[in-house]
């Protein structure tokens, strides 16, 4: 196996391993019991030196549980796990890295008030000095193609360079196996090449990889072999390059998802519903982005989503549309023919707008409330929801009609909105706007951590609300997403929105250069200029 | 002995209970546990400070007992508040109800009893040093215990790994968590320092400042050093500037009722907390600044799951 030649080998899929290199890590049996619960029920799993191993399944199917007993971070409830044919038990993380199993965290496991060495010296056991580890932490950096500069403060980086971080702390403690919870859905296309090939570098001298991603699309150039979970149980393995990301998915799911269906294009003659005129805010504080002279226009009848990395601009985006930071100019934010830049998030709800923020639960629904007293948090300006600043019984039968038509799915009548599961509360967030037929939606990030057959539910709903006459704004960093519901694509990148373009003549790369370009300081500048 | 020689030696004298009490908040703070106890803390390690002193005819031994003081009534809190996962809020201000209640019962048969008075060390050489010498270098062991620990916690916190990690579990309690590191541990020896801390603090005040017992002799300065903590927005350095500044407006406050300058004294003790809050309007203009040294998990809960 050469390294050299798969590192020049541009995003191809890494060789395969030869079935002949042994087995790294073995799970049998490999059980774990929340209450009456099982998360992981069972598991048989084992992975060989030199694979790329993906996990793949819904939320809720127990790919998070079952990794995090490999690290330590929880212990199984039965079961054994076997690492390089000793049986073992992995009671912290510490034991872990110790043995020589790394993690690179989905939500980024960092100190942002440390620097990168910081950061790093408190993942290594041993006893190294400042300078001797920002001089490995360079060696590493460099010989992985991993630029990183080790004084640098973690805040001030953006999410693709934390994720470096995190790379090179895990490979710092020379680890046999790195955990990858979905590295790819915080990257850029161009970024997410990058990883591709220190992957494929790493594979190549002997290190597993266990990969956990829901972009079946990558899955299938990347992966050796595949284990499927569905309900905390296996219910399948591959070998994901014989597969489609279709069926890939059937697996997943235990059924076919839908794909969505545009029943017809969007209508140009419509009038603009919404309408940013240079908006601009100033950053919210050190670690946020300002809105710069931001324009568009949302027609009735179209979709039109902004994609873009994570921290470019998109909370603050959202905020100002829905009115939790009020702008100074009034006429910067046009809804339905109102200026309303100055209006709270009440009255903008009251001209006919919607808004769905991005975290479903502590911001869109509060977690220790009934969903019909959530519903009344958003639509209390209307009579049969609450008059005279007393309680009627409408909240109750919104609740179930959006339960109903969002199939929601919950263990009781009127439950708390804690109790539903991240896919389910997203479902009734959503839904509780759609079912007010607003005028003007916005919503932000639809889908995070749903999973695909919700997923595809909420997106159809989504676009027939746009097909019925309403102006519907998505702020996503899923392209697959975007690409599925979207009529028109802006990308923001630092605070400025680009241009939106048609979606059916734009391509994904060109969307990627965009979101990565604009003087975003990585090696994505170049290539975009 | 000159007259700013004077002032300067009893401006030291009022700051020192307050540099002792707020370092180990500080630290404490930086783990992301916030004890609103240090006054209930203090008082204990006063009255425990005072009555070992008492009964052992020894000041060293009544130092070592108000730390201890401070330390038990810390230890009450941090197993509340790790293990139980109690309120931090509401904990800590029960902590300063039951130490305040406690100390006058334990105190009530030392009222009016003459107290150890710590004696003062000369360190050779340094102290023969016109001005600095008497002022820095002629002082009893607590006030060298409170230069030592600021310097000490300073070098812990920013130069040291096991400051670091107290650092990164201030910061992200989940991520230290994940790493492997035991937030639980390091909190609670954080709280402990800081209950010693505190205990010392107190024990200065009944012991140096006025060497007897009175009830409620702490008079506020457990909350004086929990602003402080805040006004030096958690660098030990500032801490140090600050509570030389507070005590310096303690003495002024003495002075002023002296030469009878018609201030009313009680103007004279909002002072302190006037200070901080103009300092604290102050500083979060520089949002940036604020934010890199406040600890982002403080007066969080963490559970650990298993």
């Amino acid at each position: 196996m050469n390294a050299e030649a798969r590192h020049t080998d541009t995003g191809s899929e890494a060789a395969k391993p030869a079935n002949s290199q042994p087995t790294l890590l073995e799970a049998r049996g490999l059980t774990k019991a929340f209450g009456d619960f099982l998360a992981c029920d069972h598991i048989d799993f084992s992975i060989r030196r030199g694979e790329i191993h993906a996990l793949l399944g819904e939320n809720g199917a127990g790919k998070s549980t079952f990794v995090k007993m490999l690290y330590g971070a929880l212990q199984p409830t039965s079961g054994e796990i076997r690492w390089k044919g000793e049986p073992v038990s992995i009671d912290n993380p510490a034991t872990a890295r110790r043995l020589g199993i790394g993690m690179v965290f989905q939500h980024f496991s960092l100190f942002d008030v440390l620097t990168v060495a910081e950061n790093i010296a408190l993942a290594l056991a041993g006893k190294v000095g400042p300078g001797a580890l920002a001089e490995r932490i360079r060696t590493v950096s460099r010989d992985y193609g991993l630029p990183l500069d080790p004084m640098s403060i973690v805040a001030d980086l953006s999410v693709g360079e934390r994720q470096r971080v995190e790379i090179v702390r895990c490979l710092l403690q020379e680890p046999d196996l790195i955990i990858m919870d979905e590295p790819t859905s915080v990257l850029t296309p161009h970024e997410a090449e990058d990883l591709f090939r220190t992957l494929a570098r790493l594979t190549g001298e002997g290190v597993a990889i266990l990969y956990i991603s829901h972009r079946l699309e990558e899955v299938k150039r990347l992966c050796h072999a595949a284990t499927i979970l569905r309900h905390g149980k296996v219910v399948g393995s591959c070998d994901p390059a014989g597969e489609t990301p279709a069926s890939l998915a059937r697996m997943m799911v235990g059924a076919d998802v839908r794909e969505v269906r545009h029943r017809e294009q969007a209508r140009l003659d419509m009038p603009v519903r919404l309408e940013l005129k240079h908006l601009s805010l100033p950053p919210a504080g050190p670690f946020s982005v300002p809105l710069v002279e931001i324009d568009l226009a949302v027609r009735g009848g179209e979709v039109v989503a902004i994609a873009g990395v994570a921290g470019n601009g998109q909370g603050e985006l959202f905020d100002a549309l829905s009115g939790e930071r009020p702008l100074h100019d009034r006429g910067a934010l046009v809804i339905d023919g109102h200026e309303a830049g100055r209006m709270s998030v009440g009255a903008r709800r009251r001209l006919g707008a919607a808004f769905v923020p991005e975290e479903r639960l502590g911001h869109a629904a509060v977690p220790g409330l009934k969903l019909s007293e959530n519903v009344v948090l958003t639509r209390h300006g209307e009579h049969h929801v609450v008059r005279g600043g007393f309680l009627k019984g409408g909240a109750r039968a919104i609740a179930d009609r959006v339960v109903e038509s969002f199939d929601v799915r919950k263990s009781h009548r009127d439950p708390e909105a804690r109790s539903l599961s991240g896919g389910n509360l997203q479902k009734f967030v959503v839904g509780r706007e759609i079912d007010r037929q607003p005028g003007v939606l916005v919503v932000s990030q639809p889908t995070w951590g749903v999973d695909a057959g919700a997923s595809a539910d909420i997106r159809q709903a989504l676009v027939d609300l746009a097909r019925a006459g309403s102006a519907v704004l998505v702020i996503s960093q899923d392209l697959d997403e975007i690409f599925e519901v979207a009529d028109r694509i802006a990308v923001v990148s630092r605070g400025r929105l680009s241009a939106p373009v048609p979606a059916a003549t734009t391509s994904r790369d060109d969307i990627g250069l965009l979101m990565g370009g604009i003087g975003h300081g990585g090696e994505g500048a170049s290539d975009a200029a | 002995m000159g007259v700013l020689e004077a002032i300067l030696l009893t401006v030291i004298t009022a700051a020192t209970p307050l540099v002792l009490a707020a370092i180990g908040e500080l630290v404490v703070e930086r783990s992301g546990v916030l004890n609103l106890g240090v006054e209930g803390m203090m008082i204990v390690g006063a009255v425990t400070g005072f009555a070992a002193a008492n009964a052992t005819g020894s000041p060293l031994v009544g130092v070592a007992a108000a730390a201890l003081g401070g330390m038990v009534l810390s230890a009450l809190f941090a197993f509340l508040i790790l293990f139980l996962v109690a309120n931090q809020y509401a904990t800590g201000l029960a902590l300063t109800l039951l130490g305040l209640g406690l100390s006058g019962m334990i105190g009530e048969a030392y009222v009016g009893t003459p107290g150890v008075r710590l004696g003062r060390i000369d360190i050779p050489v340094l102290s023969d040093i016109p001005f600095l010498g008497p002022v820095l270098f002629s002082q009893d062991i607590l006030v060298y215990l409170s230069f030592a620990l600021v310097a000490g916690v300073s070098w812990f916190l920013f130069r040291s790994r096991a400051g670091l990690v107290l650092r990164a579990v201030g910061d992200n309690h989940a991520s230290a968590h994940a790493l492997g590191f035991s937030v639980r541990r390091v909190r609670f020896a954080a709280v402990l320092f800081g209950g010693a801390c505190a205990g010392l603090g107190g024990g200065y005040l009944s012991l140096v400042y006025t060497p007897q017992w009175i009830e409620g002799m702490t008079a506020g300065r457990g909350w004086i050093a929990l602003a402080l903590v805040v006004f030096a927005s958690w660098l030990p350095g500032r801490l140090a500037v600050g509570a030389y500044l507070f005590g310096a407006v303690m003495i002024l406050q003495f002075h002023a009722q002296a030469a009878g300058i018609g201030i009313p004294s009680q103007f004279l003790t909002m002072l302190p907390y006037l200070a901080t809050v103009v300092v604290l309007v102050a500083i979060s203009r520089d949002r940036t600044r604020i934010r890199l040294n406040t600890p982002a998990t403080l007066g969080q809960p963490f559970v650990p799951d298993r």
